[in-house]
């Protein structure tokens, strides 16, 4: 008893020293099973399937129940339902094998039919952004019952694929699926996986429910008995539970960011952005090139000039954030590089360049007039606009807030293109390709959201995104990908002006928590809970 | 006819036909006006999914009908409604009638605790202050009442939350019940009453300002009347004079406004429900509105329009009860 006791003091001493050594200290615990996992969401899903909505939100909940083939671990890729997977030459053929002994909730075991159907029929057809990634798969053949084949009409990079999987490869059962409308399944609100947790019971409104799977297939996990997820929209309400102990984790900026620093102080709560590397967005400055003035580069720049990234960096994002170095991250690995062109905080400058671009101050003390669209996504973002909208008072020029909800932004900025310039943050899903190039790419139809919709086009952009998009080379495709940035930091279709991953607060009563890339999408079959 | 009709039933009949073309119009305006808010369900779903492809989102606009004309859909929805076929609901996947009825017992609950409490204790201190007008008590329970009116909804629930909740640890901060602790009988029951402490109290202090400050203006003004002066002079009691001729008629405009509230019994409650995460009509109705879910809002006005129906039915036939003058005709 007071041995634990001790032990317990110990790890709450180093979480105040060292919060990022926290982690690592609480691994070391004895492990204690049993415990029901109480998780903040902040809004409420439509689907609970992730292989039919690709979203951070859906696999916050079905990540515990449906696995992926593959899953990111920070030391790399991991073996989920597929154990080891290989490229041919012509990159055309992947071969995938899966895990042997892995039964469904309901006791089918899992085999490659499930993935060769999830592929061809959600992963293809009906899984957004999978279907741009999956638009040259032809077949998937299945030699035996634990081997799958992926063949493509064109060359597809395994890293890409492989990149793409922990997101884009959940299957799902083919005998609950086949020969039912996919998208009218009752199994899409109720999901029968192979994860560590089974589904027991989604109240709208309120909560989802879900218990341990004893037939799990890692051997004597997980270690929680239950996870409930709680929906609470009202985020003082939301730091109120936490504070009370009614709620364990809350995740992806879910409380108020005055609430994310007092948590930071309090030692009952470990607060950062660790287990959101693959999670990684960019608050941005998007410009409309449809209207004259935006389109001129000189323009573009100098307003880059007049942000003060650091400042917005410490007063908006409490310091949890990085500027922004184009379109890659520098969690993008291999595929980032910072050795691109910069725009320092420089007033004087951005005003010289605005006067010499032909718009100098007229009578009524501006240059010209800005009617900016600030995405609703979360607070900051909301205060991200006030910011550059005082900025660029500085430097003479108004800005006006139009403020809308999600689907008027939607339709303001995407569809009807009625805005000058707006901003919201976009997150970075592991590669470039399935993800921050459709920033830059043209030719997107029209009122896709989450698209280059600014009227921007350069053919050789487009040249170099194609090209980079079917290269096999790893190294070969990184360095596409370092030239695409410094264009992207030279030409500034859209400021990728700040890099911020997502921050989780989580009570200290759990452990081995936020210990992956991706934590609040993983599994969490190895989360226990010190009662 | 031989067979002679209640005259009750009857006022009730002709009641009802013409309340019908007061909801078609109702839906109908609704209906229009919803469609004005920019964007659909599908841009919402989109923009919580985090981004989707052209074709994903011209397919789920074809499945969900939104690529028909606005009079197309308004057409389709009337004749459905027609048959009380409220629709499906495409946020949560359910028929919007379940959705409806999920919410409804929540909501009631909700709204009749607090009403009766803030009815109650209104016209109680509102008669209270009125017989002692300009006292100290008058001026205390006038000022409290101001007070707790003056304070917002949002407020006064975080506040309680933040004693009750956070720094004593009495009160579960929200939602109806204990997930995962599978209570049932007299536990159940317990357990939700606890989770209903706060928000009732939220709800009905703000309440009870209203029906306070009415109740108090009702009493002063009857209290003079000619009628209470003639009874006092036969010698009625305080207490019978009190209750028999003044609370009596000081009522009317009180039961008026209880009947306008009732009316508001599904909206009023939004800001508390979405902070206390009760899974209620209010939360509901503010869900839909963000998530465009037009099927399920349009049910959740076509209830209000059919509750609001009701109460003012209701609310005369209380008057006729209280105040034998009025006639129902």
């Amino acid at each position: 008893m007071t041995l634990m006791k001790k032990r317990a003091g110990l790890a709450l001493a180093l979480t105040g020293a060292l919060s990022s050594a926290a982690f690592m200290a609480s691994a070391q615990e004895e492990v204690q099973k049993g415990g029901t996992a109480i998780i903040h969401m902040i809004s409420e899903q439509r689907i609970l399937n992730p292989g039919l909505r690709a979203s951070t939100g859906v696999y916050n909940i079905t990540g515990k129940i449906m696995e992926p083939l593959i899953d990111k671990s920070y030391d790399g890729y991991e073996p989920v339902l597929a154990t080891e997977w290989t490229g041919s030459d012509d990159g055309k053929t992947i071969t995938l094998k899966l895990r042997d002994g892995v039964n469904w909730h309901d006791g089918e075991p899992f085999t490659c039919d499930d993935v060769a159907f999830s592929a061809i029929e959600l992963w293809k057809k009906l899984l957004n952004y999978s279907s741009a990634l999956q638009a040259n798969l032809e077949s998937v053949d299945c030699p035996d019952p634990l081997t799958a084949v992926f063949n493509y009409s064109k060359p597809m990079p395994i890293e890409l694929f492989v990149a793409a999987m922990p997101d884009l490869g959940h299957p799902v059962p083919k005998h609950l699926y086949e020969g039912t409308d996919i998208l009218k399944s009752e199994y899409n609100t109720a999901p029968v996986g192979t994860g560590p947790f089974k589904f027991v019971e989604y109240e709208r409104g309120q909560y989802v429910l879900a218990e341990k799977n004893e037939d799990y297939w890692r051997e004597g996990f997980p270690y929680l008995d239950r996870i409930v997820w709680r929906f609470i929209k009202d985020k003082s309400a939301a730091a109120a539970a936490l504070e009370a102990g009614e709620v364990h984790e809350s995740g992806f900026i879910g409380v108020s960011m005055a609430d994310v620093e007092r948590f930071s102080k309090d030692e009952r709560f470990d607060v950062g952005t660790k287990g959101y590397e693959n999670n990684v967005a960019h608050s941005t400055v998007e410009f409309n090139h449809r209207n004259p003035i935006m389109a001129d580069l000189q323009v573009r720049q100098a307003m880059y000039h007049g942000l003060d990234i650091d400042y917005a960096i410490n007063t908006i994002m409490h310091g949890f954030a990085e500027p922004g170095r184009g379109p890659v991250p520098s969690a993008g690995g291999l595929n980032y590089t910072d050795d691109v062109p910069t725009y320092d905080y420089d007033p004087e400058l951005a005003k010289t360049l605005l006067d010499e671009a032909g718009y100098p101050v007229k009578d009524d003390g501006y240059r010209f007039q800005l009617r900016h669209r600030p995405a609703p996504w979360g607070e900051y973002t909301q205060l991200w606009a006030e910011y550059f909208s005082q900025a660029m008072k500085e430097i003479d020029i108004d800005v006006q807030i139009l403020t809308n909800d999600a689907p008027g932004f939607l339709n303001g900025v995407y569809r009807d293109h009625d805005f000058d310039t707006a901003n919201g943050w976009h997150q970075f899903r592991s590669d470039p390709a399935v993800s921050t190039m459709v920033w830059l790419r043209s030719g997107q139809p029209e009122g896709t959201p989450w698209t280059n919709q600014f009227g921007w086009k350069s053919d050789e952009i487009d040249a170099m995104i194609d090209a980079a998009a079917s290269e096999l080379d790893v190294e070969k495709r990184a360095a596409m990908y370092h030239e695409i940035q410094v264009k992207a930091m030279e030409e500034l279709p859209v400021i990728f002006a700040i890099e911020h991953p997502f921050i989780s607060v989580t009570s200290t009563k759990l452990h081995n928590h936020h210990n992956t890339p991706r934590w609040n999408s993983s599994s969490w079959y190895d989360l226990w809970l010190e009662q | 006819m031989t067979l002679r009709m209640p005259p009750i039933l009857i006022y009730a009949l002709r009641r009802l036909l013409q309340a019908i073309p007061v909801v078609v119009l109702i839906m109908i305006g609704t209906f229009l006006l919803l469609k004005l808010a920019p964007g659909d369900t599908v841009d919402a779903l989109v923009g919580d999914m985090g981004g989707a492809d052209a074709a994903f989102i011209a397919r789920l606009r074809a499945e969900y009908g939104l690529d028909q004309p606005i009079w197309v859909q308004l057409w389709r929805y009337m004749t459905k409604l027609a048959t009380f076929d409220f629709g499906w609901s495409f946020v949560y996947e359910q028929p919007v009638s379940t959705v409806l009825m999920d919410r409804l017992g929540t909501t009631l609950l909700l709204m009749a605790a607090s009403l009766s409490i803030a009815f109650t204790a209104g016209i109680t201190l509102g008669a209270i202050a009125a017989r002692r007008a300009y006292s100290v008590t008058d001026n205390l329970i006038s000022i409290l009442g101001l007070v707790f009116y003056a304070t917002p909804s949002f407020f006064l629930s975080l506040m309680l939350m933040l004693v009750f909740s956070v720094k004593l640890g009495w009160l579960p901060v929200g939602g109806i019940k204990t997930i995962a602790a599978f209570y049932t009988g007299w536990d159940h029951v317990w357990d939700v009453a606890r989770h209903l402490i706060m928000p009732t109290a939220a709800l009905s202090l703000i309440y009870l300002a209203f029906y306070l400050r009415l109740m108090r203006a009702s009493v002063m003004e009857v209290a003079d009347l000619d009628y209470v002066r003639t009874a006092r002079a036969k010698g009625a009691r305080e207490g019978r004079l009190m209750i028999h001729h003044i609370m009596r008629n000081a009522l009317l405009p009180v039961i008026t406004l209880l009947g306008l509230q009732f009316s508001t019994v599904l909206g009023g409650s939004i800001v508390v429900e979405t902070i206390f995460t009760l899974p209620g009509l209010g939360q509901l109705a503010y869900q839909s509105v963000v998530q465009r879910d037009m099927n399920t809002l349009m049910g959740i006005i076509f209830l209000c329009a059919i509750i609001v129906v009701v109460v003012n039915f209701l609310t005369d036939l209380l008057y006729a009860r209280l105040d034998s003058r009025i006639e129902l005709a």
